[in-house]
C-alpha cells in the first residue's frame, strides 16, 4: 500500500482549499468574462454584428490598429536597445536606469494623460507652438499614441533584461571573436536566443495597447468616430445607455484578451526553457 | 580574455553601448522623464497656496481616501485568497491545473473598460450577483464597495505571480524537519512557510495597492462617482481638466505620485531585504 507523503494535506482539506480556489477564481475572473458576451448576445447574433459593423465602431477599430501598429514597434526597439544596455554592459547606474524605466508601472493612467496635455495641449508648453504651425497632438492620433507608448514602456525591457542576463554574454563574445561584426553578433546570436520572450514581451504589450483606456481617455477628446479607440467607444456607446452594442464591441476585446491568454500559455507551455529566466 | 583569467568581469567588449545608451536615455526621457517632470512643475504653475487649495480640498482628500482605503481593502482581500490560490496552484496535482493557471492573467489581458462595465453588469441590482445581494441589503454597484470589486478584480494576479515563485522554490526539507519534529500541519504552515514568504506577499499586495489606487476603467463604471464618497483621485484629475484647471489637476497628480513613488520605494526596500535574507 502506499504510504501517505507526510507533507500532503489530507484529502478533505485539499478538495477544500481547491474548492475555495476555483470558486474565487470563477466568481472574480470567469464570471465578468461571461457577462460581456452573454450581454453582447442578449438580443441575438445580428444585433452584435451590427454593432460591430457600423460605421463608428469600424473607425475606432482602425484606430486602435493603428495605434497599436506604431507603439508596440516603437517598444520593441526601446525594449530590445534598453535589454541590450542592461543585460551586456556593466556601467554605473544601471539600477537607477532600471528603476526609472520601471516608473510607468507606477502611474495612474490617468496621470500619463495628463502630461501629455500639459506639455501638447492648448495650455501646455509647447501648445501655442504647435498651433502656429498646425500641428495637432492633444485631441489626435499623436496624442493617443504617445500615451499608449507610455502606458506599455516596460513591458518588452522587463522582459527582456532577466532573460539575458541568464544567457550570459559568452555566445556573443564567442562571435566577436571569430570576426563577425556587432549587428551579426546581435542578428545570428542574440535574436535567436531570446525571440521567444520577445514576442511574450510583445504579446503583453500589443494586449494593453489595444485595450488601454485611462490614459488615451484623457487625451484623445473623444471625437467619435475620429479619435475614439475601440475601449472609448464602449465608453460612449455605454454612456448612451446603447447596453447591447456596448458589450458587442467590449465582446470583440474579450476575445483579443482570450486570444493574448492562449498565446501566453502557448509561449510558457512549449518554450519554458527560452523564458525560464524571466520568472514564468 | 585576459580580464576574464584574472577573475574580473569583462568591460564593454560587446559593441553597441554608446548607441543602445543614447537610445535608451533619449526615449526614455521624451516618453517618460520630461512630460512626468511636466506635473511636478506645473502644479506649482499658480503659486503653491493654489497647489494647497485644490490638491488638499476637502473634496480630494476625500477622494484620497475613497481611493488608497479601497485599494488597501481589496489588496487584502486578495493577499488571502491570492495566497490561498497559488498554494493550489503550486502544490496540488487535479486536472484543468494549467486552465487555472492561465486565468489568473486574465485581469491583466482583459482592457479595464471591459471588466468595469462586465462588473457594472454583474453587480448592478438587476444582475446576477447584485440581486441577491441588494435583497440582503448589501449595495454594491454605485457604492463604494463597488471599488473595491473592481480594484479586487485587477489585483489579483499580482499577488499570485509575485508569491507563487518564491513558493515553488521553498525547500520542502524544512517542512519536513518541522512535521519530524512533531510540529502539526497548520504550525509549519504559521512558523514555517508563512515567515519564508511573507516577504513575497507583501510586495506582491504593494504592487496590487498600487495598481487599484491608479486604476481608472474598471472603476468608474461601478463607482457611482458621487463627489465626496465614491470619487476616486484619478476621476477628480480628469474633473480638473475639464474645468481647464490645469494646475489644479497637476497638483491632484503630485500628491498621487508622491504616495505612489513612496510606495514603490518600501516595496524595494522589501525586495533588497528579501535578498539578503536569501543571501544573494
Amino acid at each position: 500500500m502506499n504510504r501517505r507523503d507526510p507533507l500532503q494535506a489530507p484529502r478533505p482539506v485539499m478538495i477544500g482549499l481547491l474548492l475555495v480556489a476555483v470558486a474565487y477564481l470563477g466568481v472574480m475572473l470567469m464570471l465578468p468574462l461571461a457577462a460581456v458576451f452573454v450581454e453582447a448576445l442578449r438580443n441575438g447574433w445580428e444585433a452584435a454584428r451590427e454593432a460591430i459593423v457600423e460605421p463608428d465602431a469600424l473607425a475606432a477599430i482602425r484606430l486602435t490598429l493603428t495605434v497599436a501598429a506604431i507603439s508596440v514597434p516603437c517598444n520593441l526597439v526601446f525594449g530590445v536597445a534598453s535589454a541590450w544596455l542592461i543585460a551586456k554592459h556593466d556601467f554605473r547606474g544601471k539600477e537607477l536606469l532600471l528603476t526609472l524605466i520601471d516608473l510607468p508601472f507606477s502611474v495612474s493612467p490617468v496621470v500619463a494623460g495628463l502630461i501629455y496635455i500639459l506639455i501638447y495641449g492648448a495650455h501646455g508648453w509647447f501648445g501655442p507652438w504647435l498651433e502656429a504651425h498646425g500641428i495637432t497632438v492633444v485631441f489626435a492620433t499623436p496624442g493617443i499614441v504617445m500615451a499608449t507608448i507610455f502606458v506599455t514602456f516596460p513591458f518588452v525591457t522587463r522582459e527582456l533584461v532577466p532573460l539575458m542576463i541568464a544567457q550570459g554574454r559568452a555566445e556573443e563574445e564567442a562571435a566577436l571573436s571569430l570576426g563577425a561584426s556587432g549587428w551579426q553578433t546581435f542578428t545570428r546570436v542574440t535574436l535567436p536566443n531570446i525571440r521567444w520572450g520577445l514576442l511574450y514581451g510583445v504579446l503583453l504589450t500589443n494586449a494593453r495597447a489595444m485595450g488601454e483606456f485611462g490614459a488615451v481617455s484623457v487625451v484623445s477628446g473623444h471625437i467619435r468616430g475620429e479619435t475614439n479607440t475601440m475601449p472609448l467607444h464602449v465608453e460612449v456607446l455605454y454612456n448612451e445607455y446603447n447596453f447591447v452594442a456596448a458589450f458587442s464591441v467590449a465582446a470583440l476585446l474579450a476575445l483579443l484578451a482570450l486570444v493574448t491568454l492562449i498565446l501566453k500559455s502557448y509561449l510558457e507551455w512549449h518554450h519554458r526553457d527560452a523564458l525560464a529566466a524571466s520568472g514564468h | 580574455m585576459t580580464s576574464r583569467a584574472m577573475g574580473r568581469p569583462a568591460m564593454r567588449i560587446l559593441p553597441g553601448f554608446s548607441l543602445t545608451m543614447g537610445l535608451t536615455v533619449t526615449w526614455l526621457s521624451l516618453i517618460v522623464l520630461i512630460p512626468l517632470s511636466a506635473v511636478f512643475i506645473r502644479s506649482f504653475g499658480q503659486g503653491f497656496d493654489h497647489f494647497i487649495e485644490v490638491g488638499f480640498s476637502a473634496r480630494a482628500l476625500a477622494s484620497y481616501r475613497v481611493t488608497f482605503g479601497a485599494a488597501a481593502i481589496a489588496a487584502l482581500i486578495n493577499s488571502v485568497f491570492g495566497l490561498l490560490i497559488t498554494w493550489v496552484l503550486v502544490r496540488y496535482q487535479f486536472p484543468g491545473r494549467q486552465l487555472l493557471n492561465a486565468v489568473i492573467d486574465l485581469p491583466f489581458a482583459l482592457p479595464t473598460a471591459v471588466a468595469g462595465i462586465a462588473l457594472t453588469a454583474i453587480y448592478a441590482d438587476t444582475g446576477w450577483l447584485g440581486a441577491p445581494l441588494a435583497k440582503l441589503g448589501i449595495p454594491v454597484a454605485y457604492h463604494p464597495q463597488g471599488i473595491v470589486v473592481a480594484m479586487t478584480f485587477i489585483g489579483l494576479p499580482f499577488i499570485v505571480r509575485t508569491v507563487e515563485p518564491v513558493l515553488a522554490d521553498l525547500g520542502r526539507d524544512i517542512e519536513e524537519a518541522a512535521i519530524t519534529l512533531g510540529a502539526k500541519r497548520w504550525q509549519t504552515f504559521t512558523r514555517v512557510i508563512l515567515p519564508e514568504i511573507t516577504p513575497a506577499l507583501v510586495t506582491g499586495a504593494a504592487l496590487a495597492f498600487a495598481r487599484g489606487v491608479g486604476e481608472y476603467g474598471s472603476v468608474i463604471f461601478i463607482a457611482g462617482n458621487m463627489p465626496m464618497i465614491s470619487e476616486i483621485s484619478p476621476l477628480l484629475i480628469i474633473t480638473q481638466l475639464e474645468q481647464y484647471d490645469y494646475e489644479g489637476a497637476a497638483a491632484i497628480a503630485v500628491v498621487m505620485l508622491l504616495i505612489s513613488f513612496t510606495m514603490l520605494l518600501v516595496i524595494n526596500r522589501i525586495q533588497e531585504f528579501n535578498r539578503r535574507r536569501a543571501g544573494l
